[in-house]
């Protein structure tokens, strides 16, 4: 029997599609399960107050402040050296071997595991800097794990600036330094922001970096300093969704929901940075 | 003055160049550190292939070969799963999907990059496990298997993007060429497009597979934790990213659990270090 | 007197050569044309003299190239660029306000205060004559201006920066005829106090603005003379072939 072409294309299309939606579909239904479940925990009180019996009730303030310190921390530790080594690539290094390996070591960095990342923040920070298990020890760990981020899109901002705007600066007696700064950043900025945020929404979900390095399980009150221990939002849903029994699911689809939103949030900014970017593009 | 200014600046951004090569080898020095100790307890062949891992018995017993199958074994399912589902999204995404829908499908691709490890991890637990547990009539639904489907959906967003950018990447012509000829759409995919992106679909994968194999919360809480060598794929059974999740809190700072952990540790860094350089040799070769 | 002397020049990009034993003056106060089918080198040529080619990799350069009887590499780079100004193929804003253009160079030289920085832009847009076109909206973008204007801006820009030299990069290739013919007019115009080195492809704009012309063809300076001599008893029978359009 010789085969029809048209049917072969119908049938494998159809299986394509159906490939496609065994994704999509799930990520939509993921999403709409959280926000319904976890809509009727979402309060005033949930929000502000510090969880109670055991975080069996109350609310998960100290967890959000956490993640705020660590995001904060993580970005202001790794925004200017990310974005210096952007410029080091984008603007200074030449295609030789070096740039060869510092890209290869971003690429390697961006794929160590995070939990991987967890344990050198605890030998680095905790142990041999003897930060303890604190904020600013999570903060450097978490900062470290956004660099390859930063780096990437930052480079590629950079690198979108066309060269004959370099070329002008330079023409008119401008120093490299100057021309970088006064025209080829300026211009980049949007991109850098895109990237900033993406690494602030990465840094905000992730758990197994700050396992060992930051994370309280139950710390019922704000952190003083950044040499304290904090709960964070992802550790917060890790523990009440794992290691303590008879929490109602309410207040764990609540947690989600809160990280789910606050990642969301940020990937929703960096995607209005991006298209506005693309919209006001002036070359 | 400014002439100086400028000179520290160019210094500082050189610093910040080699800053990922520099963490790249720092963690790597930190784990070796923290790790060889374990060594002069158990040799390195006794540690990889050990069939048993009981870390606070005593005298500990230091074999993570369990954990390493339980890795191996996950990863080869969620493997098995993703390849065909994200190549064949990727294609869809690439080649099939009109204007509009390629945004929205692009997007909700990325959404799912974006949900964090534990909230996936934290919904498998209540919808996925249980199916699981139901369908096979099984005693937990914490198993190898719910953990290949989930890691296998969290490793979709990886494979997609790459190898629809691999897709995207090839020349007009060569998609004009076939169809000049006659060839249906899928013909052309088939026999023209796909070998054509071939070596970046491979790298991929391969990324895909690094994610897996890197991946912990999510996988932590819904394969059962179970350190011993697994028989079927229905059973509990526990990575090797598990472990130092799960018991890295207990370990007691300069034990030899503690040593132990680090190990697995600088074993999973080079199982990543070799899987990225690899991954990167296939997207170059592209070019 | 001689502003540029360019001895035995050879540059290559890789393995290819795009500049062989070039050797030539740029006199002061004189319109150089350089002319030549697309690839002979003028281009490249034009940037070695402000050390524009040096951005690109893998360059390798023979010969020396003078600025005022001095070596351009023994000169300050940004001190070279400020006195070797340069406008290019196409109109090429800067991504900022009209005044902030031409405020540019200016204010890279650490000049900040207001009045100056006005009266200098005022100057140069003057010069450029373009300042009754855009007197009323120095603070739009640049981009919002014709094509031509854009160019004379870009024009203003590099005068603004008071260079001594002025290296036109086919500055009218992107334009149509009524602009191009006022930026030839404003190049005429400001040859009494600019030394001026002009690439085009258009022979006939060579004719209209050179004192000079000098033919490349392959990386080759195959002769420079006035421009009368050279379009109409030029030596070199290829010189002929292509003014008269045989080729290129």
């Amino acid at each position: 029997m010789k085969r029809n072409p048209h049917l072969t294309q119908k049938i494998a299309f159809f299986l394509l599609l159906l490939a496609t939606l065994l994704i999509v579909v799930p990520v939509g239904l993921i999403v709409v399960i959280i926000i319904q479940k976890g809509l009727p925990a979402m309060n005033w009180q949930f929000l502000t107050d510090i969880p109670r019996q055991g975080m069996r009730a109350g609310g998960i303030f100290p967890a959000i402040v956490g993640t705020a310190y660590l995001v904060g921390g993580a970005i202001i530790f790794a925004l200017p050296i990310g974005l210096l080594a952007a410029i080091y690539l984008s603007e200074y290094s030449k295609e030789n071997i070096l740039s060869r390996i510092i890209k290869l070591a971003i690429i390697n960095l961006s794929g160590v595991p995070s939990v991987v990342y967890g344990l050198f923040g605890l030998a680095l920070f905790v142990v041999f800097f003897k930060f303890g298990a604190s904020i600013l020890s999570g903060a450097l760990t978490l900062g470290i794990m956004i660099l390859p981020i930063i780096i990437t899109s930052s480079r590629e901002a950079l690198e979108s600036v066309p060269d004959s705007f370099r070329e002008v600066s330079l023409s008119l007696g401008a120093s490299k330094w100057q021309t970088i700064r006064h025209i080829v950043l300026p211009n980049a900025i949007p991109g850098i922001l895109t990237g900033t945020i993406l690494g602030l929404g990465r840094a905000a979900g992730e758990t197994a970096p700050i396992l060992f390095t930051v994370a309280a399980f139950y710390l019922p009150q704000l952190p003083g300093s950044i040499f304290d221990q904090a709960m964070a939002l992802p550790y917060h849903l890790y523990v009440i969704s794992t290691q303590v029994p008879n929490v109602d699911e309410k207040i764990r689809y609540g947690t989600a929901l809160v990280l789910v939103l606050l990642v969301l949030f940020m990937n929703l900014m960096a995607i209005i940075i991006r298209s506005k970017l693309r919209k006001n593009k002036k070359w | 003055m400014r002439k100086i200014k400028e000179f520290i600046i160019e210094k500082m951004i050189l610093l910040c160049g080699l800053a990922a090569i520099f963490f790249v080898g720092l963690i790597f020095l930190f784990l070796l550190k923290e790790g060889l100790a374990v060594f002069k307890m158990v040799g390195p062949f006794d540690f990889l292939f050990g069939k048993s891992w009981y870390p606070i018995s005593e005298p500990p017993k230091l074999g993570i070969l369990p954990l390493i199958m339980g890795s191996l074994l996950v990863t080869l399912g969620a493997a098995i799963i993703s390849i065909p589902i994200g190549v064949g999204c990727a294609v869809y995404i690439a080649e099939i999907a009109p204007g509009k829908t390629k945004e929205i499908l692009k997007a909700g691709i990325e959404l799912l990059a974006a949900i964090p490890s534990v909230v996936l991890g934290f919904i498998g637990m209540v919808t996925l496990v249980p199916l699981v547990k139901n369908l096979f009539h099984l005693p937990t639904g914490l198993t190898a298997l719910s953990g290949s489907i989930m890691l296998a959906f969290m490793a979709m967003p990886t494979i997609v993007s790459i190898a629809e950018d691999a897709l995207y990447s090839i020349p007009r012509n060569y998609k004009e060429g076939a169809f000049a000829l006659g060839a249906t759409h899928w013909q052309t995919i088939w026999r023209v497009l796909l070998p054509a992106a071939s070596s970046g679909i491979l790298a991929a994968v391969m990324l895909g597979i690094g994610r897996v194999i890197g991946e912990t919360m999510a996988v932590m809480m819904i394969t059962g934790n179970a350190a011993v060598l697994p028989q079927s794929i229905l059973v509990p059974i526990r990575t090797l990213t598990a472990t130092v999740a799960a018991e890295m809190g207990e370990a007691v700072v300069g034990s030899e659990h503690y040593f132990a952990l680090f190990a697995i540790g600088i074993v999973l860094f080079i199982i990543s270090f070799i899987i990225n350089v690899t991954a990167d040799l296939f997207l170059h070769k592209k070019q | 007197m001689v502003t540029f002397s360019v001895k035995d020049l050879n540059i290559w990009f890789g393995t290819t050569q795009a500049l062989k034993d070039v050797s030539l003056d740029v006199r002061t106060h004189e319109i150089l044309s350089v002319i030549g089918p697309s690839n002979s080198g003028k281009t490249t040529f034009l940037r070695t003299l402000n050390r524009l080619n040096a951005l690109h990799l893998h360059l390798k350069m023979k010969g020396a190239v003078l600025f005022e009887n001095k070596d351009i590499f023994k000169i300050d780079l940004e001190l070279l660029r400020r006195k070797v100004g340069m406008v290019f193929a196409l109109p090429l804003p800067l991504p900022l306000s009209i005044f902030d253009n031409v405020a540019f160079g200016i204010r890279m030289q650490g000049i900040k205060d207001k009045k100056r920085l006005a009266a200098s832009v005022e100057e140069a847009l003057k010069e450029a004559h373009i300042w009754s076109e855009v007197k009323d909206r120095l603070n739009e973008s640049a981009f919002k201006l014709s094509g031509g204007q854009q160019q004379r801006l870009c024009i203003a820009r590099t005068l603004a920066v008071k260079p001594e030299v002025i290296l036109f990069d086919e500055p009218c290739s992107g334009l149509d005829p009524i602009s191009t013919a006022r930026v030839e007019e404003t190049m005429v115009k400001i040859k009494q106090k600019y030394t001026i080195v002009l690439v085009t492809n258009n022979v006939k704009q060579a004719a209209r603005v050179g004192d000079r012309t000098a033919f490349f063809l392959n990386g080759t300076l195959i002769e420079l003379d006035s421009t009368h001599k050279i379009f109409t008893t030029p030596s070199d029978t290829r010189t002929n072939d292509y003014i008269v359009g045989k080729f290129g």
